[in-house]
């Protein structure tokens, strides 16, 4: 029973990467910089998927490009300005911080505080009209009705 | 009054999604607008003991226009390269790109040749440095070897007289 489960369950196994190329490196450091650049590396032909996800003839070749130049001793610096060159910030799945990219990067914190005063405004209304106190008439039927219980 | 300013966030808000929804997500400005023509150096297709870089074509306007027998789109931008040809207003380059010779030029004689030269480009890293990323493609380059315009996937129907004619005139008239 616990076989045929595990049979099952196994159906379900997705690898979100693709298929596995044989790179061989000298240091392990080098290998490190290597996953962590295709997995920020946006492939262009399947746009919301990174070259270390996609299976695309692009994400492939781009691979092989990071590759090489790792081995040619290039800095991660390099590679990431490489690949700006030719095909533009998007190719960053990570936008850099820049004057252009500033709203991408505020949008969030700007949508917050604009939340937290529209509250702040809410709030500050509401609570002046529970201020409102009462006219004497009813501060004297609210007193009797205290005392003497609800007759009307 | 008191609905004045979700009315207003709401016209806001409307436009940004209609400027949203005409925008075509496949269109990344070129980062290459402006600057020289990446340099290649690869075989030409017809005659591959022979080679040409894109230092060559200095002093002229040129069009590379990235294609592949493999590819479905460029099908549908060929009659219109084929109609741009017969104007003969301007040398027009062929990348072909991540392709094989054969299968290139069977299309090439099936459908017709356009270019006055097509190089190959067999593993993709001319592509990559002129940053393809949706074949066809299609740069325009003027005669100091920069490059000035980007399209990319097909030519659409009328985008001939709109934008490449017109810009190609413009180009022709700078000194080199």
């Amino acid at each position: 029973m616990k076989t045929l489960f595990a049979l099952i369950l196994s159906l379900f196994v997705f690898q979100a990467q693709a298929e596995i190329e044989y790179r061989d490196f000298k240091q392990p450091e080098q290998e490190q910089a290597y996953q962590t650049l295709i997995s920020e590396l946006r492939c262009l032909v399947c746009q919301n998927q990174t070259i270390a996800d996609s299976n695309a003839d692009l994400a492939k070749d781009l691979r092989r490009q990071v590759y090489e130049m790792l081995q040619q001793g290039k800095s991660r610096q390099d590679i990431v300005d490489f690949m700006t060159d030719r095909y533009g910030d998007f190719v960053m799945y990570k936008p850099a911080l820049k004057l252009k990219t500033m709203l991408l990067w505020l949008g969030p914190v700007l949508f917050l505080v604009i939340g937290l005063a529209t509250v702040w405004v809410l709030r500050s209304k509401t609570s002046t009209s529970e201020d409102q106190s009462l006219t004497k008439e009813q501060q004297a039927k609210l007193n009797s009705i205290l005392e003497k219980g609800d007759h009307s | 009054m008191k609905y004045l300013l979700p009315l207003l966030l709401f016209i806001a808000l409307s436009v940004f999604l209609a400027i949203g929804l005409k925008l075509n997500p496949r269109e990344i400005p070129s980062p290459l607008i402006d600057k020289p023509a990446p340099a290649f150096n690869l075989p030409i297709l017809a005659t591959p003991e022979q080679r040409l870089s894109q230092a060559d074509f200095k002093g002229k306007v040129w069009l590379l226009n990235v294609w592949a027998s493999w590819c479905v789109s460029c099908r549908e931008e060929h009659p219109l390269l084929i109609e741009l040809a017969k104007q003969n207003k301007v040398l027009l380059v062929g990348l072909n790109y991540k392709d094989e010779a054969q299968a290139a030029n069977t299309w090439l004689s099936k459908h017709g040749n356009p270019y006055n030269v097509s190089v190959m480009d067999a593993d993709g890293r001319t592509g990559i440095d002129y940053g393809v990323y949706g074949v066809p493609e299609t740069f325009v380059i003027d005669k100091r070897g920069v490059v000035r315009y980007k399209h990319t996937g097909p030519v659409q129907p009328g985008e001939l007289e709109s934008i490449f004619l017109p810009l190609i005139e413009k180009l022709k008239a700078e000194s080199a």
